[in-house]
């Protein structure tokens, strides 16, 4: 599904990511940790391909296609979804007539014909269960005058309308109260399957008691200098990540 | 500047549809303006005497008046002797009858702009009058609409079938000493709508004029002049296109409109002139005043303007809110790309008691544009409870454009109730990379952001043109991201 071969990446040429190396399998839920300044977003930012970061080694192949070289758009048609930390408000767009849009976008590259209003109304109905919304919430401009959980809800609602091979959740958990991350993480678990995997990326222990990863690995100082399944995940939050710093340079998973 | 700045740029780099130019034979006045010219022009149309007093006191008056010089425009004077003020396509007698008499050429112009004259290829329910250059060229439905005692029809037809509502009507909502412009369109007006709906009719079809300017080195001088009598209703609409030239052109028209007793306009323009090329290079002047008159109790006017076009505009709708209970109400998207300006906004002044006026204003700029809101909200002494709400919003894309936001208020009855809501913003690369991860391609993306941003004047429009304005606010940004 997707494989990061020593990655590097550089933000107004301050390295950030020094050689990152992961290999994502499909059906498979990753959870990269990390401390603050470890990387994590750059990594999030620079696999969607936004701008203002460079790579300046290595390459990220994505089903047998080099990521890098496509536009965001294209990675979003060909199922790469990020959830992003801070989403976006637009005013004056309403969140069905987004939500319909990026549907058809991605339809449309997969040469599927675009639905018609009442066929995406049933789905987004079906969808909008499983992260426990209003139907009022399809009508009110995305992201606007959203609570920080109404608007985390709104990226799984829309993954779960993508349904994205690739699902790269940026802080998902960030700003959540015990009872909407409860209700973020069983949309996420519902949309677990065997064709499509998760990246999530967190500062916390906390989600992963939720979403359980197949996979936990610690990024510090822009690589990953620690691998292992959900019990690492359990260690850090008892030591903390201070320890990490004394792990050997250049270790990788 | 960035990759998405870049993709802005591009997107808003537009390419304009409606600029070619029809080849056709035309009368002309050679270029120049003194008071033979005006005889002139009075003459080819065969006005009565009373229209060319009024022409020549217009014109000794504007030889009195200096160009208005406070907007925030910047151009080099106008030399008004280097302009035709008259250009007509050659025709036999005065004015087709019919439409097989129309030079199939011209219908071929306004087939090309989307607006077929073709009554069964019409959209059903919008009449149309084609003004082109300084002539209506075309004019359907006029029967079905005097069924219903309605006159449709250009003003200098007008001006010979029914003299006496117009000698009664115009000028009285805009005087020839309002202003530079208006003076000088009170002098040359070439030709323009004459609407007049009759006491308690509501008109049951959108009628709708098409501006064309087609002849080089000429100017436009449209008047229109709508008159909604007691209780009556109507819905108009306008649409401007003009070739793609090097040299600016001048379109400097006059609008005024009159509702009576519990009448209701709804004025709506889609205005495309040609808006120059990227370095500022030819374009439309377009130097308009157009304003209405409240006159009856409860009346209402609304103006619904999309302006995307023109190398300059300056252009204040305004409402003078004469009865009580008037409403009076203004949406506006202005769009300024590449090195256009725009200076335009309106003026709610209310004198009756009761009135109330609205007033939301989206300008949005890009390139290397400037686009100004100027708006005044007055409330006269007499104007017990008057209220406005002004709501006036700017999204800049890019930063080499300008925004500007001019509001004057002026009150003078302790008992009004005056809002201005006013927000600047900027189309970020947040939103843009956002719409992007969710599969939206660049032009999609600012297409849906600015449409969304103006959803509050689009739905204003009558259905048919808001599809129509969806589409060109999207082309006029085509090229511009940033």
């Amino acid at each position: 599904m997707l494989e990061i071969k020593n990655l590097h990446a550089s933000v107004d040429g301050k390295e950030i990511l020094r050689g990152i190396n992961l290999t994502v399998n499909p059906g498979e839920v990753h959870a990269i940790m990390g401390p603050n300044g470890a990387g994590k977003s750059t990594l999030s930012n620079v696999l969607a391909g936004r701008d203002g970061y460079e790579v300046t080694q290595g390459e990220v192949i994505y089903k047998g296609e080099n990521l890098l070289e496509l536009e965001p758009e294209e990675r979003a048609q060909r199922g790469v979804f990020l959830a992003f930390q801070y989403p976006v408000e637009i005013p004056g767009v309403s969140n069905v007539y987004l939500l319909k849009a990026a549907l058809n976008a991605v339809r449309k590259y997969q040469g599927q014909d675009e639905v018609d209003a009442i066929d995406f109304l049933t789905l987004v109905r079906d969808k909008m269960k499983l992260v426990k919304m209003d139907e009022q919430f399809l009508h009110r401009n995305v992201n606007e005058g959203f609570s920080g959980g109404e608007k985390k809800r709104n990226e799984i609602l829309q993954m779960a309308v993508l349904e994205p091979a690739l699902a790269i959740l940026d802080e998902t958990d960030s700003g959540l109260d015990i009872d909407a991350l409860r209700i973020v993480s069983e949309g996420v678990n519902a949309l677990r399957a065997a064709d499509r995997s998760i990246v999530m990326i967190t500062h916390y222990q906390r989600l992963l008691d939720h979403i359980v990863p197949d996979f936990v690995h610690v990024l510090s100082q822009g690589q990953i200098v620690k691998s292992g399944d959900k019990e690492l995940a359990k260690e850090l939050e008892k030591s903390g990540y201070s320890w990490i710093h004394d792990a050997p340079e250049g270790q990788t998973a | 500047m960035t990759d998405q700045s870049q993709q802005l740029e591009s997107i808003t780099q537009r390419e304009y549809k409606a600029g070619f130019v029809t080849d056709i034979e035309a009368d002309s006045l050679p270029p120049g303006l003194n008071e033979d010219v005006i005889r002139e022009i009075s003459r080819i149309k065969g006005e009565p005497e009373f229209m060319l007093e009024y022409r020549l006191k217009a014109y000794r008056h504007w030889l009195t008046m200096d160009t208005p010089e406070w907007a925030h425009v910047h151009y080099p004077p106008i030399d008004y002797q280097e302009i035709s003020y008259y250009s007509a396509p050659k025709k036999k007698d005065d004015g087709p009858k019919s439409l097989d008499e129309v030079d199939p050429e011209l219908l071929k112009t306004y087939e090309k702009l989307g607006v077929p004259l073709d009554e069964r290829a019409r959209l059903a329910g919008v009449a149309v009058d084609a003004v082109f250059d300084s002539v209506s060229v075309a004019n359907t439905f006029q029967d079905k609409l005097a069924e219903e005692g309605i006159i449709f029809m250009p003003i200098s037809k007008a001006l010979k079938e029914h003299p006496d509502l117009v000698e009664k009507y115009l000028g009285s909502v805009v005087p020839y000493k309002d202003n530079f412009y208006a003076a000088l369109n009170s002098a040359v007006f070439s030709d323009g709508s004459f609407v007049y709906i009759p006491k308690g009719v509501r008109c049951p079809m959108e009628l709708s004029t098409y501006f064309r300017i087609n002849a080089a080195n000429t100017g436009q001088f449209e008047r229109t002049l709508i008159i909604a009598d007691d209780d009556s209703y109507v819905s108009y609409l306008e649409g401007c296109t003009a070739p793609m030239r090097d040299e600016n052109q001048l379109h400097a028209a006059v609008v005024e409109l009159v509702a009576m007793d519990r009448a209701e306009i709804k004025y709506s323009t889609v205005q495309n002139w040609y808006p120059g090329d990227e370095n500022g290079k030819g374009g439309i002047y377009n130097f308009v005043t157009k304003r209405a008159a409240c006159r009856g109790v409860s009346s209402k006017v609304s103006w619904t303007q999309v302006e995307t076009g023109s190398a300059i505009t300056w252009k204040y709708p305004s409402v003078v809110l004469q009865g009580d209970n008037s409403v009076g109400e203004f949406y506006s998207v202005a769009v300024t790309n590449n090195m256009q300006q725009a200076d335009t906004g309106t003026k709610m002044i209310h004198l009756g008691k009761n009135t109330s006026s609205t007033i939301i204003s989206k300008g949005i700029s890009a390139g290397r544009s400037q686009n100004a809101y100027r708006g005044l909200v007055r409330v006269g002494p007499n104007a017990e409870n008057a209220r406005n709400y002004t709501e006036c919003d700017s999204l800049l894309m890019g930063d080499k454009c300008g925004a500007h936001t001019f509001p004057y208020i002026e009150v003078k009855n302790p008992t009004a109730k005056v809002e201005h809501e006013a927000s600047t913003s900027k189309i970020s690369e947040d939103q843009l990379f956002y719409c992007k991860q969710r599969g939206l391609d660049a032009e999609d993306a600012v297409s849906m952001i600015v449409n969304g941003f103006c959803k509050q004047v689009i739905r204003e429009l009558p259905m048919e043109f808001a599809v129509e304005a969806q589409n060109l606010l999207g082309l006029s940004l085509e090229g511009s991201v940033g």
